[in-house]
Parts: C-alpha cells; sequence; structure tokens
C-alpha cells in the first residue's frame, strides 16, 4: 500500500520545459513513475521527449489526462501560484520542489488551501518516493528498496544517507517523504507519522529533523500517545549557532526556540530511540526494532 | 538581512510610523548640523552598529558608551568626533568590536511609559503574530520569564491582515487610555502593513514609547528580512552593509555557496544543508570544533568546490579539511575529479579527508586513491569524522 503515491500515481510536471523539470521528469519516467502531463504558459502543444503533452494550464492538463499528482519545477516568483494553480484544478497530490518561496507567500497558500482536499508536500523538498513502484522528486532512485520502513526527513542528501544505511543492511522502505527545510510547508513530521502509523504497509519510521520550529515535538507527542510501530529519530543543528538560518529557511533557533536539544528531549520522552550521530540513523531503529 | 538603526527609521518614515525627529550623520560636522536642524536642547546621538547593547558598550579609545544624551550643537560634534571611525565593542559584537562609520542624531523624548511591540511569523499557526506587552524597554525575554501573564500574543489572518477592531483590542490591553486610543491604532496599523509588504521576518519595537507630551512613537526599531524575498525588494537591497557582515560570508554569496562561518578548526564542505549541519554535529562527537558550515547544494561543480576551498583556507585557524559528499544525481567520480583539481589549482595546506558516497562511488574512490594527492579517503561519515579530527589535533 504505502502512502500517498505508487503505481497509481499520474503524474504532471509543471515547468516540465525548463532545465531542472525536464531533467527531473525524465529520471522520474526511468525510474517507472507514469508521467501524464506538462504544463508551462505559453508552450502549450508541445510534447516532452516525443510522448508528454504540454499544456499552458493546469486546469487543461487535469481536464485531457486526468493527472492526480503534480511535481512543481517553477522558479521561487511564480511557484506559489502555480501551487494554488493545482489547488484549484483539483490535483489531490502537490509535490513543489522549488527553493526559495517567500515565507509569506507560503502563509497565504496554507491559508489559501484550508478546506481544500489537496495535500501539498514541501516546498524546498526533494519529493517522496514509494521504491518500485513511483518516485515523485529529485533522490536518486537506485539506493532506495522497496520494504517497510517509512522515511520522513526535512532534509535531502541527509534522508539519502539514512535510506543508504538501511538499504544496505536489508532493511527497505515502504516510502520516504521529504516534508522538505522550510519553515512554513504543506505536510509536517505528524502528518506524516500519522499517514505510516494507519499503513498496513509499513512496521517501522526513522523521522529526520533539524533545528528550527516545534514540529519533530509535536510529532513525538502524538506518537507517543497512538502509535506501537518502533520509531527512530536524528536532529540535525545539534552545533549551530543561535539566530542563524543554516542552509534550509527554517532552520534557524529563534529566541531561543526550535533548539536540537529541546527536540531531543521531547523524541526520548516519547519513547523514541534517538540516534547520536548521523551515522547511527538505521542501526538506531535496528536496535529499537529488536527490542520489540 | 539586517538593517543599521537610521535605514529603520527611513522605513518607519515611508510607512508612516511615528517615530523621533532625526538624520544620520557620518563625520562630526554634519552631526552637528542635523543636531542644530532640530531645534532643540533635548539630543542623543547612537552609534550605528548591527548590534545591541550600544548603551553599555565601550569603545577601544576608551570612550565609553555608544549612546549619548547632549544638550547642545557643539557637544554632538564632540560626541560624534569620539565614536565615528573607532571600534565599539558591547555584549554582542564579541571583543573584536565593530567599527562605527556612521551615528544617528535625534531628538530624545520625555518619556511616560514605555512599552513593547513586535511582529514575528508563528511557524505552528503559518500565520504572523504580534507580541506586545506594557514593559518595555528591558529584555523581552526576561519579561517571558518573570511576567509571562504580561504578554500579549495577537495572531493576524494572513488573507484580511490586522482588522481595526484587532488594533483597538490590543491597545486597551496595553492600557491605553480612551484619547491615546486612535495614535496607538494608527502605528499598530501602519507597522503591520510595513511588515507585510517588506516581506520582514521579525518587526521589534523596544520601546514604544508614550511621551509625556502624549505622543505615541516607536523609539528604537529593529528588523530581519525573509532573505528569500529579497529578490522583490531592491529598496532593502540597498540597506545591505557590506562591512558588518562576515568576509568569508560575503565571499561564499558571490559563489552562491551556502557558508556560515564559525570559530573551530575543522572546515567541511558537504552538498545537502541537513547533511551539512550533521555533519558539524558528528565531528563535534568526536571531540573536534568546526570551522564552518558550508552547503555547496545540489551542484558540487569543480569550480564552486575550488572557490569553496579558496575560502574554507582563508581562515588561518582552519588545520583540517572535510569533504563529505553524497552523490545522488551528481555522480562521485565527477565530484572525484573536481575535487582533484580543486587542490591542484589551491595548494592546500592543510590536511583533507574526503568522504564520498553514493552513484559512482567505486570509480570516484579510486580517481582519489590513485591521484596520489595528500588527501585521506573515508568510507562512511563516522570514519570521515574520526580522521578528519586526528588530522587536525595533529596539526
Amino acid at each position: 500500500m504505502a502512502i500517498l503515491v505508487d503505481k497509481n500515481t499520474r503524474l504532471l510536471v509543471q515547468g516540465i520545459t525548463g532545465k531542472a523539470g525536464g531533467f527531473h521528469a525524465r529520471s522520474c519516467m526511468e525510474y517507472g513513475t507514469n508521467v501524464v502531463a506538462g504544463v508551462t504558459p505559453a508552450r502549450g502543444g508541445e510534447v516532452f521527449e516525443g510522448k508528454i503533452p504540454v499544456f499552458d494550464t493546469v486546469f487543461e492538463a487535469r481536464q485531457q489526462t486526468g493527472c492526480n499528482a503534480t511535481m512543481i519545477f517553477v522558479p521561487a516568483e511564480f511557484a506559489a501560484d502555480s501551487i494554488m494553480e493545482s489547488v484549484d484544478a483539483g490535483i489531490e497530490l502537490i509535490i513543489c520542489i522549488t527553493e526559495g518561496i517567500p515565507v509569506i507567500d507560503m502563509m497565504r497558500v496554507r491559508a489559501g488551501m484550508a478546506g481544500s482536499a489537496s495535500r501539498l508536500i514541501g516546498p524546498n523538498c526533494p519529493g517522496i518516493i514509494t521504491p518500485g513502484q513511483c518516485k515523485v522528486g529529485i533522490m536518486p532512485g537506485y539506493i532506495h528498496k522497496p520494504g517497510k520502513v517509512g522515511v520522513v526527513s526535512r532534509s535531502g542528501t541527509l534522508t539519502y544517507e539514512a535510506v543508504w544505511q538501511l538499504s544496505s543492511r536489508n532493511h527497505g522502505q515502504s516510502t520516504c517523504i521529504g516534508i522538505g527545510g522550510d519553515p512554513i510547508n504543506g505536510t509536517s513530521h505528524l502528518d506524516a507519522v500519522k499517514m505510516f502509523n494507519a499503513d498496513p504497509d509499513t512496521e517501522a519510521m526513522i523521522m529526520i529533523g533539524e533545528i528550527g520550529g516545534t514540529a519533530e515535538e509535536e510529532a513525538a507527542a502524538w506518537l507517543a500517545k497512538n502509535c506501537t510501530k518502533p520509531v527512530a529519530a536524528f536532529i540535525a543543528g545539534a552545533t549551530a549557532p543561535p539566530g542563524r538560518r543554516m542552509g534550509h529557511a527554517g532552520a534557524i533557533v529563534s529566541g531561543g526556540k526550535g533548539t536540537a536539544a529541546d527536540k531531543i528531549a521531547a523524541l526520548q520522552a516519547a519513547g523514541i530511540e534517538v540516534a547520536e550521530t548521523p551515522a547511527d540513523m538505521a542501526d538506531s531503529l535496528l536496535r529499537r526494532m529488536a527490542r520489540g | 538581512m539586517n538593517i543599521h538603526e537610521y535605514q529603520a527609521k527611513e522605513l518607519l518614515d515611508k510607512f508612516g510610523v511615528t517615530n523621533s525627529p532625526g538624520g544620520v550623520a557620518s563625520t562630526p560636522e554634519e552631526a552637528e548640523k542635523v543636531a542644530r536642524s532640530l531645534s532643540t536642547n533635548n539630543l542623543v546621538v547612537k552609534a550605528q552598529v548591527h548590534a545591541g547593547g550600544r548603551g553599555k558598550g565601550t569603545f577601544t579609545n576608551g570612550f565609553k558608551g555608544g549612546v549619548h544624551l547632549c544638550k547642545t550643537a557643539n557637544q554632538v560634534r564632540d560626541i560624534a568626533e569620539q565614536m565615528l571611525g573607532h571600534t565599539l565593542v558591547t555584549h554582542q559584537t564579541g571583543p573584536e568590536g565593530r567599527v562605527v562609520r556612521k551615528v544617528l542624531v535625534s531628538k530624545s523624548v520625555e518619556i511616560d511609559r514605555e512599552l513593547y511591540f513586535a511582529i514575528l511569523i508563528d511557524r505552528a499557526i503559518s500565520a504572523p503574530v504580534i507580541v506586545a506587552s506594557t514593559e518595555g524597554g528591558v529584555d523581552i525575554e526576561s519579561v517571558a520569564e518573570l511576567n509571562p501573564e504580561k504578554i500579549v500574543r495577537m495572531p493576524v489572518n494572513p488573507l484580511y491582515g490586522l482588522l481595526p477592531f484587532q488594533t483597538r483590542k490590543l491597545a486597551k490591553l496595553l492600557g491605553m487610555a480612551s484619547g491615546e486610543m486612535r495614535l496607538a491604532c494608527k502605528l499598530f496599523a501602519n507597522l503591520y502593513k510595513l511588515f507585510m509588504r517588506c516581506d520582514c521576518s521579525m518587526l521589534e519595537v523596544n520601546p514604544l514609547v508614550v511621551t509625556k507630551g502624549g505622543e505615541i512613537l516607536a523609539l528604537d526599531a529593529k528588523f530581519n528580512f525573509d532573505d528569500s524575498a529579497l529578490f522583490r525588494h531592491p529598496e532593502i537591497r540597498e540597506f545591505r552593509d557590506i562591512q558588518e557582515e562576515d568576509p568569508r560570508e560575503v565571499e561564499a554569496s558571490k559563489s552562491n555557496l551556502s557558508y556560515i562561518g564559525l570559530d573551530g578548526n575543522i572546515a567541511c564542505l558537504v552538498n545537502g544543508a541537513g547533511l551539512a549541519m550533521a555533519t558539524m554535529d558528528i565531528i563535534k562527537h568526536h571531540g573536534g570544533s568546526p570551522a564552518n558550515f558550508l552547503d555547496v547544494g545540489g551542484g558540487a561543480t569543480e569550480q564552486q568546490v575550488t572557490e569553496a576551498f579558496k575560502i574554507l583556507i582563508s581562515d588561518k585557524r582552519v588545520k583540517a579539511i572535510l569533504v563529505n559528499i553524497f552523490g545522488g544525481i551528481m555522480k562521485c567520480d565527477i565530484i572525484a575529479q573536481g575535487i582533484i583539481n580543486a587542490v591542484k589549482a589551491v595548494q592546500l595546506p592543510v590536511p583533507l579527508v574526503v568522504r564520498l558516497e553514493g552513484t559512482n562511488v567505486e570509480a570516484g574512490r579510486k580517481l582519489l586513491t590513485d591521484s596520489k594527492l595528500p588527501l585521506v579517503a573515508a568510507t562512511d561519515i563516522a570514519d570521515a569524522a574520526q580522521k578528519v579530527v586526528a588530522a587536525a589535533q595533529a596539526a
């Protein structure tokens, strides 16, 4: 089953005619994802890779192809508008890869999405993959293996580390979701762990977080009350200086809040195994799983 | 991005937020001129640096205090002379202090009471929130600790904006009398407009004062701007003062490298912000001290790696470098060749530990070994951290 994406996903790529959009659309197609359409305003009528129709608007793409998910590679200046266009067209799953969207734009997107049935993942995220079935994002497909561990993370390459460690130990993944590094996003750790908890294909989880905000603490509190599946976690940024934005717009300790120490304490209090170093992420989960 | 107080004043003026009359000066003569134009015996001279604690700071020339009250324009000139071109050390500047290049000369006011007013982004509710208190003029963190009941938090719906009734409610919660409300509400509304129109990430007015004459004004305002939104604010980009920034960070931003200087001696070069933070963390875990955060992003081209090495070794404290790259779309053999070429171009004076993982990793590792360059190849992150910490200690 996995969550959110599988072999039934029919993917639209917004920004498909751009360099990044085209490259990653091709990469997803090579992985086996069913890419059915592209959208770039004013380029409607073109055909991508000899088979994918390009449309001017998302509503046309939806009407003509029944796409039910979209991967957005639109520059930061216009990305919020692209998200809202897909919400308006009723696209059920919206994955926004774009980094650098102004925070106030994202605040308005969230407020504007209230009551909508669409789910947004990201922005500033690597995407989502259900190994063996569907890849919607920029992650290297080959490091993943189908399996039973759900992975949710704010980071891209740090996730690949965890996945690599798991796959090397013959523990595959049910679905890996990159929720992105921005302070305001569409899907939180909490949203993801709720879905993993309800997924019969997922037997254990790894949560990867970093400094800034309180998302990991909220997930930890929920897991403590509602989840019996083993969970391990790693929090990056214990050595980050306060008040500085560490690459990710959301990775900042503000006014003393959002420290790695606070997050680690909350996770441990919830019975979650916290890896001391990034080298120990998969092994932490295996230890937790062994305890039963 | 931070700005100076005198630039904050420009923004306040632009958005009709009442503040204390004044002007900026770069020479003692200019300072005197501004003082005369204010036609008052109640003046204040403030050193302009991107750091708080100026009042209690000390100049390296012995002069005490970055904020001075004066009675005449001549005094203003004399004080300005003691400040301009000299280095001010406060509890926020670090021991090396900051050179003062400008001063702000303002009319000082007779304060009746001091309030606190700030606007932040509340991530948990994805909305702006006003944080205000009757306890102004002091550090808000201590108010939060000792008198949390005196702090008002008022979320604002980002689609509707700050509604007039909210400004009236806020005025009342801050103890305004009926006759004071109109001016207070106008101030709150204009500050909110400024916050949203300028894409701020933080706005803090401390203190917001009610004067003995019944005026309500923002006596000191600090702003922080959303870096992601600067592309649409050329007038705010103009405010950038490169001399207040870490020169290594200025250099890095020219090559599109995300770099933050720390004060350790092990430099890092990593692809991806989360992995870069985790790399700093594991170095510390193994007893070392990171010299920086550096994310080369999804690219890690030979050119970027070369530029990054140059910046890392420009820091004389650096005793060893760790390169930690997870090649996804980027192949490890391409990255390895880029590193080898960069090392040759830059002539590294310190040991280099390289850990590659991902696509074509065996080919990449072979290239590194065959290069015969004095670099140490590591297998996993723990191995890499241990090796680089040992190398730094041996140096």
